[in-house]
């Protein structure tokens, strides 16, 4: 149960930090590329932190590498909205904001919790984050209050990616069952801040619309499957392989 | 017999690879040093999750220390680390070195803390970018001598 927790958790910042990564070496400007690499960067050592405590939980049957690379789909927890592809650079920041609010109310309310290996992870994480969200923020703002070229792209991005919010304030059975922050009890506070960011950014709040979650529970959209095969390949085709 | 002093002084021996002017025991990053007979366990601490200099570091301790006793490295991440941990003689290393040490403030959104050159210590200066060549990081770029430079961020 709590492994299952810790690996929604890790499956999360894994797939970001993975998408992330492939606008390495094509971003719009370098400093920017520099900015979402740091990022993929520290979705990637906090999953690390995550993944090693699920094998500990696990009796250390499978490895944080195991964990990471070698399982199917279906096993993956991660929410959709991370697994959605980088789209143009307006889709992705709109990505990243909508889960760096997420994700600074989650550490907030983690650092709280009885756990201690979580505790500490998410004291670490809480500093990270921050930043991540002051930059994506300023994103927000700076193009949905830009251009009007900048402004209809963010827009679309916004309106587009709307669906897959939801589910980043419900709560799963195995968040339900353990001493963990409810995500759903944080709900109000997302939206406060995310409309109070989309105001000043001079863009709309899309109505009520179409509710996509599953991930969580390992129903996953298509774009997963093709992550996976491109990250599970090498191991896949020569398991067991180091570097 | 090796002892806890002789470990402390080894240690400042391992250099930061990142940032070589640095040693370990200037980032902070070593938390404790526990001899026990012939056995050494040292706790460390990463500076930022996914710092990837860290499997570097442990690598160098290891080596530094093996020959004297057995080594045993511990990853502790509570509590955080915290620039505030950076020694005096670590940020002034820094600064001879040509990054700025951390300045406190601006962490709000569109603003930024006010960073000093560390060539001809104008405060005239401007921020590039919020991340660096590294997670700990900034850019800035001095707007009197116009020398782009690295701010290692404050970080808490
Ligand atoms: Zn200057």
């Amino acid at each position: 149960m709590k492994q299952d927790y810790v690996l929604h958790l890790a499956d999360t910042h894994l797939i970001l930090g993975q998408r992330l990564g492939e606008w390495c070496g094509h971003n719009v400007v370098l400093e920017q590329d520099i900015a979402m690499s740091n990022i993929a960067l520290d979705l990637l050592g906090q999953c690390r932190s995550l993944y090693q405590y699920a094998a500990e939980l696990g009796g250390n049957k499978q490895t944080e590498d195991q964990l990471a690379f070698l399982r199917g789909e279906r096993q993956y927890k991660n929410h959709l909205l991370v697994e959605q592809p980088n789209g143009d650079f307006a889709f992705t920041i709109a990505r990243q904001f909508f889960f760096d609010v997420y994700h600074q109310l989650l550490c907030e309310e983690l650092v709280k919790c009885s756990d201690k290996q979580l505790q500490a992870i998410a004291e670490k994480s809480l500093k990270e984050v921050r930043y991540h969200l002051t930059w994506s923020s300023e994103w927000m703002i700076r193009l949905g209050d830009g251009t009007t070229e900048s402004h209809q792209r963010l827009q679309t991005a916004v309106n587009e990616l709307w669906m897959w919010t939801h589910e980043l304030t419900t709560t799963a059975s195995y968040e339900e069952a353990l001493d963990v922050p409810r995500p759903s009890d944080f709900k109000a506070a997302w939206h406060a801040k995310v409309s109070a960011i989309l105001k000043e950014a001079t863009l709309e709040i899309p109505a009520e619309s179409t509710k996509q979650a599953g991930g969580k529970e390992g129903v996953h959209t298509e774009h997963l499957g093709f992550i996976l095969s491109e990250m599970q390949m090498m191991q896949r085709t020569y398991p067991g392989m180091t570097w | 017999m090796v002892t806890t002093e002789q470990i402390w002084k080894l240690l400042n021996d391992v250099a930061d690879p990142e940032i070589p002017v640095l040693s370990v025991l200037d980032l902070g990053i070593v938390r404790d040093v526990n001899v026990s007979g012939d056995k050494v366990r040292i706790t460390i601490t990463p500076t930022y999750s996914g710092c990837p200099a860290m499997n570097t570091i442990e690598t160098d301790i290891r080596e530094k220390v093996q020959g004297l006793a057995t080594v045993d490295i511990i990853t502790q991440l509570s509590p955080a680390w915290t620039t505030d941990w950076l020694t005096e003689s670590g940020k002034q290393k820094l600064k001879d070195y040509g990054i700025a040490p951390p300045v406190e403030g601006g962490t709000g959104m569109f603003e930024n803390p006010q960073v000093s050159c560390p060539r001809c210590e104008s405060a005239n200066t401007k921020m590039l970018a919020q991340f660096g060549s590294t997670a700990c990081k900034s850019m800035y770029q001095c707007q009197d001598c116009f020398e782009p430079f690295d701010h290692f961020k404050c970080h808490r």
